[in-house]
């Protein structure tokens, strides 16, 4: 042993006590693997009822419409369609609301609510959740897989394991699959992926998904939830003292014993220390620490509380939905006395506004024409003067329409070269070169407004118009 | 130091600041390690399959053989194939006819637009918008012709019209009279034009031939477009054009394109998209 001075050994000491605190972590950082045990209850119920949404993911491709698919992300084809409307690159401005809409909502949700959708809604928290049930009707209790953890391999159950890992990957490709099947004719995909005829794309985005649900699923489950996903990065700037959040209600539990001999002890505050709560929490989370970055709002340890307040017949509500106000007794001002919630939603508001109308104005014909700069203008031997103009005209249905084109603005103007067929294909630009032509002792000035209308020979109402100028010389 | 190390069995490398800041001996994180490694490898996998190691006077070319140029012969290949669909039916067929067909032309008017910039633009302007001295392509009046085969036979064989000077047989007065007349737009309301044969080449009318490259005097459309018009009648009037007795005539030639220069086919999309351009007849 060293001979150090007595001083420094002191201070050393002192020190390390010091850092023997930091191992007291609150949140698991992976190096053990939390086995959440699973009990009834209001919330565990509604979790599933919300995991079930995504149902939708996986049978939505299935859905036909007109005798196609209802919803597909043409993605060759550049189109987009869902039920009768088909959106084109052109109308990608609405995707950015829709975008707009959703991360407002998820801040307006979490303003009020907290982490809702981590809790409910997460694809990570949900496929999780079915991971960990398949887990544990294969390989038992939290208790038992606890302890079979310890075990060497030779000792555990091999076949139910294999098994369960057989069924996670099954699973991952059946999300990567499906995910695919958006983006094509579902019926048709299948029938190639058996045939091994899909594109190197389909393939990859398959391997992909299989790859990380299994991954992420059944190997970093609350891990992302912890250090990957950037929600929970900024979680704490969206959330106030009124948003309501799974709350131990320390006011009423602590100071906390465990019961003695089934006797509640008079001078002890309501929590018996059984530690359900922590044994429920999927994050592996002490809700009796206070709200927390690993808690995802689940609502489970509500349940487990619940249960056990019940059983020692007590009020329910130890742990509850509760704000910080509530928790601190001031009163909690109403949704629309809070100005974030309020600001959230007057945004979506705005943004749905926008895509109402780009939903409704969608339109089956597009134009617009480019005005020829070189030369701007060029004199007729006929005296009038002569503009050129490029029409690039968008049909959006799904036939072949018949165009006729029409230019207004003057009254002695003559439109060249409209008189041919002009047959726009579906789905597609195709651009026209028109000349228009007035009397140059006709102009008023060096240019004009003009404007041309296009519209379907066989139903006039489908029409659109551009508005673009005629330039004439300088009038001398 | 290590004697008096005061955290024995730490796996600490001995050196201690400040009492107990010490410097222990973890080893990295191993994602951290697998990124390292990775990197490395992926660097000697890089440079076995490309070219990289510098040598002498030339250089390692890696085992796949690639290089920018490769590259790049490809994609003008690549380029070349989509092209080929359309270029294979132009020699063989009339002007007249790919302008009937509307996929064909909109091909030739794509690509003839790079023909244009390289061997007209610099006279005719782009768009055929015209510049002092050259002829505007774009709007109606032709001197020699505005169909599609007559200006293919302009851009091959090339034009170059004659006007004789007339300042030795006409007098200041009636030079004057008839600059007059044509600004008018009715030339042959002067006597003169009659007596004086304008109407040899300029036709009865005014109208100009075709077939001569005669310029229309009733269209408002100037071959020689100045600021002032009248004045600009009257010089040409005066020393004529491309007339070698005259020093003061004014050139105005049109090079001959066939042969060497351009291919026909190239002749036959350059007259097609000028065609187009909004004045084809
Ligand atoms: S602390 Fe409660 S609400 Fe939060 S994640 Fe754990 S179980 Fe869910
Ligand atoms: S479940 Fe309720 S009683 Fe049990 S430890 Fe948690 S807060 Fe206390």
């Amino acid at each position: 042993m060293s001979e150090a001075p007595n001083s420094s050994e002191n201070s050393s000491k002192h020190f390390d006590e010091l850092y023997d605190e930091i191992d007291h972590w609150e949140v698991n950082t992976g190096e053990e693997t939390i086995h959440a045990k699973r009990m009834p209850g209001r919330f565990r119920n509604l979790k599933w009822l919300a995991a079930s949404v995504w149902l939708v993911f996986f049978i939505g491709p299935y859905f036909r419409w007109e005798g196609r698919q209802a919803i597909t992300f043409d993605i060759m084809g550049r189109q987009f369609h869902i039920f009768d409307i088909t959106i084109l690159p052109q109308d990608v401005w609405m995707l950015s609301l829709i975008l707009l809409f959703f991360a407002i909502l998820l801040a307006a949700v979490t303003s009020i609510a907290g982490r809702v959708y981590c809790g409910y809604f997460c694809f990570q928290t949900v496929w999780t959740d079915l991971f960990t049930w398949i887990e544990e009707k294969l390989e038992g209790k939290p208790a038992a897989r606890r302890r079979a953890e310890k075990l060497p391999l030779s000792q555990q159950r091999l076949p139910r394991k294999i098994l369960k890992h057989i069924i996670w990957i099954m699973i991952g490709a059946f999300t990567g699959i499906s995910f695919t099947l958006w983006f094509g004719d579902a019926f048709e995909m299948w029938k190639a992926y058996f045939n091994n005829d899909v594109t190197m794309w389909a393939w990859g985005s398959v391997i992909v998904f299989t790859s990380f649900t299994y991954l992420f699923a059944g190997f970093m489950r609350e891990q992302v939830c912890l250090w990957l996903c950037p929600y929970a990065r900024i979680q704490g700037v969206m959330v106030d003292v009124d948003s309501i959040m799974p709350t131990y209600d320390f006011h009423r539990g602590e100071p906390r014993g465990r019961l003695k001999k089934g006797k509640h002890d008079a001078d002890k505050g309501d929590c018996i220390e059984c530690n359900q709560c922590y044994a429920v929490c999927p994050t592996g989370v002490d809700i009796r620490n206070g709200q927390q970055e690993g808690c995802i709002t689940c609502g489970l340890c509500i349940d487990a509380c619940d249960s056990v307040m019940d059983k020692i017949n007590k009020p329910r509500g130890l742990v509850k939905y509760m704000s910080l106000d509530e928790l601190n007794g001031k009163e909690q001002p109403p949704i629309y006395k809070r100005p974030r919630p309020l600001i959230y939603m007057s945004i979506m508001t705005l943004a749905a506004i926008g895509i109402l109308y780009g939903l409704t104005h969608l339109g089956a014909l597009e134009l617009s024409v480019l005005h020829e700069r070189s030369p701007l203008f060029v004199l007729q031997s006929d005296g009038s003067i002569q503009n050129k103009y490029e029409l690039k005209i968008l049909n959006k249905t799904h036939k072949d329409m018949k165009i006729g084109v029409r230019a207004e603005g003057h009254q002695s103007l003559t439109l060249v070269g409209a008189d041919r067929e002009i047959i726009a294909q579906p789905a597609d630009t195709a651009s026209f070169t028109v000349f228009v032509r007035i009397p140059k002792k006709e102009l008023a000035g060096e240019r004009e407004s003009l404007s041309f209308k296009i519209y379907n020979l066989e139903d006039d109402k489908i029409s659109a118009e551009y508005k673009s100028m005629f330039f004439g010389p300088r009038i001398r | 130091m290590s004697e008096n190390n005061p955290f024995p069995n730490e796996n600490n490398s001995g050196h201690v600041w400040d009492d107990n800041l010490r410097e222990l001996l973890n080893d990295p994180p191993t994602w951290w390690r697998i990124g390292f490694h990775a990197s490395w490898i992926l660097v000697i996998v890089y440079t076995i399959l490309y070219p990289s190691w510098p040598m002498l006077t030339t250089h390692y070319k890696g085992v796949m053989g690639w290089t920018a140029m490769g590259e790049y012969k490809e994609d003008l290949q690549s380029i070349e194939m989509v092209r080929a669909k359309y270029e294979e039916q132009l020699p063989n067929k009339s002007a007249a006819a790919i302008m009937a067909d509307d996929d064909l032309s909109n091909y030739v008017v794509k690509s003839a637009k790079v023909l244009f910039g390289d061997n007209c633009g610099a006279c005719h302007g782009t768009g055929g918008a015209g510049n002092p001295g050259y002829p505007v392509l774009a709007d109606d009046d032709w001197l020699y012709g505005g169909t599609v085969n007559e200006i293919i036979t302009s851009i091959t064989n090339g034009r170059k019209g004659v006007m004789t000077a007339h300042g030795k047989s006409l007098s200041t007065e009636e030079i004057d009279e008839l600059a007059n007349a044509v600004m008018s737009g009715n030339p042959a309301s002067s006597p003169l034009y009659m007596s004086k044969a304008c109407f040899a080449c300029h036709g009865p009318d005014g109208k100009g031939m075709a077939a001569l490259g005669s310029a229309n005097l009733t269209d408002g459309i100037y071959r020689f477009d100045e600021a002032d018009q009248l004045a600009s009648i009257k010089y040409t009037i005066k020393h004529g054009v491309n007339d070698a007795s005259d020093p003061m005539t004014r050139n105005a030639e049109m090079p001959i394109f066939g042969g060497t220069k351009l291919t026909e086919t190239d002749i036959k999309k350059l007259a097609i998209y000028v065609h187009k351009l909004g004045g084809g007849q």
